[in-house]
């Protein structure tokens, strides 16, 4: 067990050492996301229509959780890479907790996530998103966050170690992000949207996590929208931690 | 098969769907020495190394290093193999320090020791000038040199090299060679694969030759040369039309039919003395006009090619085989 968080933290401090080497990588989790963040503020915001809210206190919490599940694609961009460069097969042959690289893997991108949430908060911020509630609430979204982009690593995880190319990742990844988190309550209100696309919407786990973050952020009624955000989130991490587990054990013929 | 051979294989299979990637290979290396474990791609050369560094797990047949099985102790096997390969499977954003520093603290050691283990490899490697630099920097040839410091970080008794050359450069080539020879000299076993004769017939102790994941020979160098026969009688011809006939002239000397291809006539013969000249006498009398005609030694390459009916590296790139392996996993 010692074992086991030595060494994913050891494969977690290369992963985020090798973030810092990749200008581009690090772009993407910081300047792209502002990008979006004024775009629809000042672009669509004008016409979307908010009952109750500004559209950037509306946007704000709904943005963050679309660019959190975005961040796991550090991970399976990385694993897969891992995996078709043969630096799994060198980890593998040595003697170091097999659970560490997809541990270390997951894990480094939480701290990926923090950076991203922050410079987003900031952004929010300065053009205008303001907490209507408690210090404590701020903080247990951002806690919620963290959570629910560590789930959605596990499942790029997967993604990353069946995929055969970083242009596979890609695709696959953005064809389950994208639908998901704009068919949810993360731009629009759920109410605006064309029968079919409502009931959608309303069970997209994105929709739950968005709607928690508002509950915590602005005040939103609950809806027991937290719990359920917490449920979905370690139902992820238990599913996709033993699929991934048990593909890189596949892989390594055990 | 000795119980204190370092590597140690008996009857193993790996199948992946209805191909036998391996099927039933028995193997033994000395402590000390260095297996060639010669073939051409797709032979199941790469197979046969993963089963060994516990990548993957045989269907049938039992592989063991330094004593400790490959399934049931994979763990403890782990703590004794390096593995260095042609994929060079170094962390390209790392330097060369920290990748060496990673893989000793994977080993189990603090931070301090294993950089002090990794300068003293980039210092052996004559990587030091580049330690600082992200491995991306470095040219295929440091690659594959930072590539095998990383399966030296533990000093480990037992080395699995597979194709630790392939796609250099002749003159790094070398360079890696005398590294090779070098570690072995200190004690290491080694198993080493290629498809190049020649990296074999200098760095290897004995020889086992695979092909279509069968054994199909094996020994020393010299004792496979040897088993040819005596020396090759190299005939170039004017024109290749006549390569046919100056076959069947030459057929009596030969110890087997000799082969032809393009402008050459390759003739196995046992007893040299006076072979030149009876051949220029009967390629002359036959009216058949020669262009160069010299006498060597075989070959490994004639041995593969007498073993196997093709030449060692005809078929497709290695890649091919993996990729296919897996995909089929």
């Amino acid at each position: 067990m010692r074992r086991l968080v030595t060494d994913t933290l050891i494969i977690a401090e290369r992963n985020v050492v090798r973030l810092t080497r990749t200008p581009e990588l690090l772009i993407g989790y910081t300047i792209q996301p502002i990008m979006f963040v004024l775009l629809f503020r000042y672009v669509f915001g004008g016409a979307i229509s908010t009952p109750g809210y500004s559209y950037v206190d509306f946007l704000i919490p709904g943005i963050i959780v679309q660019n959190t599940a975005f961040g796991g694609f550090a991970t399976a961009l990385g694993l897969n890479e891992d995996v078709r460069k043969g630096l799994i097969d060198r980890f593998r042959s040595l003697p170091m907790a097999r659970g560490a690289v997809l541990g270390g893997r997951t894990l480094s991108d939480v701290a990926l996530n923090a950076l991203s949430i922050t410079i987003l908060l900031i952004t929010g911020v300065i053009i205008g998103f303001t907490f209507h509630s408690s210090f404590g609430d701020a903080a247990a979204g951002v806690a919620l966050l963290l959570l629910f982009g560590y789930s959605f690593s596990w499942v790029l995880a997967f993604i990353g170690l069946v995929a055969k190319s970083s242009e596979t990742v890609n695709s696959v990844g953005f064809i389950i992000v994208f639908p998901l988190t704009f068919i949810s309550s993360a731009f629009v209100p759920v109410a605006s949207m064309p029968e079919g696309l409502q009931q959608f919407a309303e069970v997209n786990p994105f929709t739950i996590i968005v709607d928690a973050m508002r509950h915590l952020w602005l005040g939103a009624p609950s809806n027991n929208d937290v719990l359920w955000a917490v449920v979905w989130s370690l139902a992820l991490i238990a599913i996709f931690s033993a699929l991934s587990v048990r593909r890189y054990r596949r892989a390594a013929g055990g | 098969m000795s119980s204190e051979a370092a590597i140690e294989v008996e009857g193993i299979v790996k199948r992946y769907g209805d191909v036998r990637a391996l099927d039933g290979v028995d193997l033994a290396a000395s402590p000390g020495k260095v297996l060639g474990l010669l073939g051409p791609n797709g032979a199941g050369k790469t197979t046969l190394v993963r089963v060994l560094a516990t990548l993957i797990e045989p269907d049938e047949g039992t592989a063991r290093v330094t004593g400790l099985d490959v399934v049931a102790d994979a763990g403890r096997v782990r703590e004794r193999i390096g593995l260095a390969g042609q994929y060079a499977a170094v962390d390209e954003n790392l330097t060369g320090l920290e990748n060496l520093t990673m893989v000793g603290r994977l080993y189990g050691s603090e931070r301090a020791p294993a950089k002090r283990r990794a300068r003293e490899l980039l210092e052996r490697f004559e990587l030091s000038d580049a330690a600082d630099r992200p491995a991306k920097t470095y040219s295929g040839g440091m690659r594959r040199r930072l590539d095998l410091a990383a399966a030296l970080v533990a000093e480990p008794p037992v080395l699995f090299l597979d194709e630790p050359t392939t796609g250099l450069d002749p003159r790094s080539r070398l360079g890696l060679w005398g590294v090779i020879e070098g570690l072995v000299a200190g004690g290491t076993t080694a198993l080493l694969t290629t498809q190049y004769l020649d990296e074999a017939d200098r760095l290897a102790d004995d020889i086992a030759v695979i092909d279509h994941g069968r054994l199909i020979a094996k020994g020393t160098p010299t004792e496979l040369k040897d088993r040819l026969g005596g020396e090759r009688l190299e005939v170039r011809l004017e024109s290749a039309a006549d390569a046919a006939r100056a076959a069947d002239v030459l057929a009596p000397m030969a110890d087997e039919s000799p082969q032809h291809a393009g402008h050459d006539v390759t003739v196995a013969v046992r007893d040299t003395h006076g072979v030149i000249v009876e051949a220029v006498r009967k390629l002359s009398d036959a009216g058949i006009d020669v262009e160069d005609l010299a006498l060597r030694r075989p070959t490994l390459d004639d041995v593969f090619l007498a073993l196997t009916g093709h030449a060692a590296s005809e078929e497709e790139d290695e890649d091919g085989e993996r990729e296919t392996a897996e995909r089929a996993a």
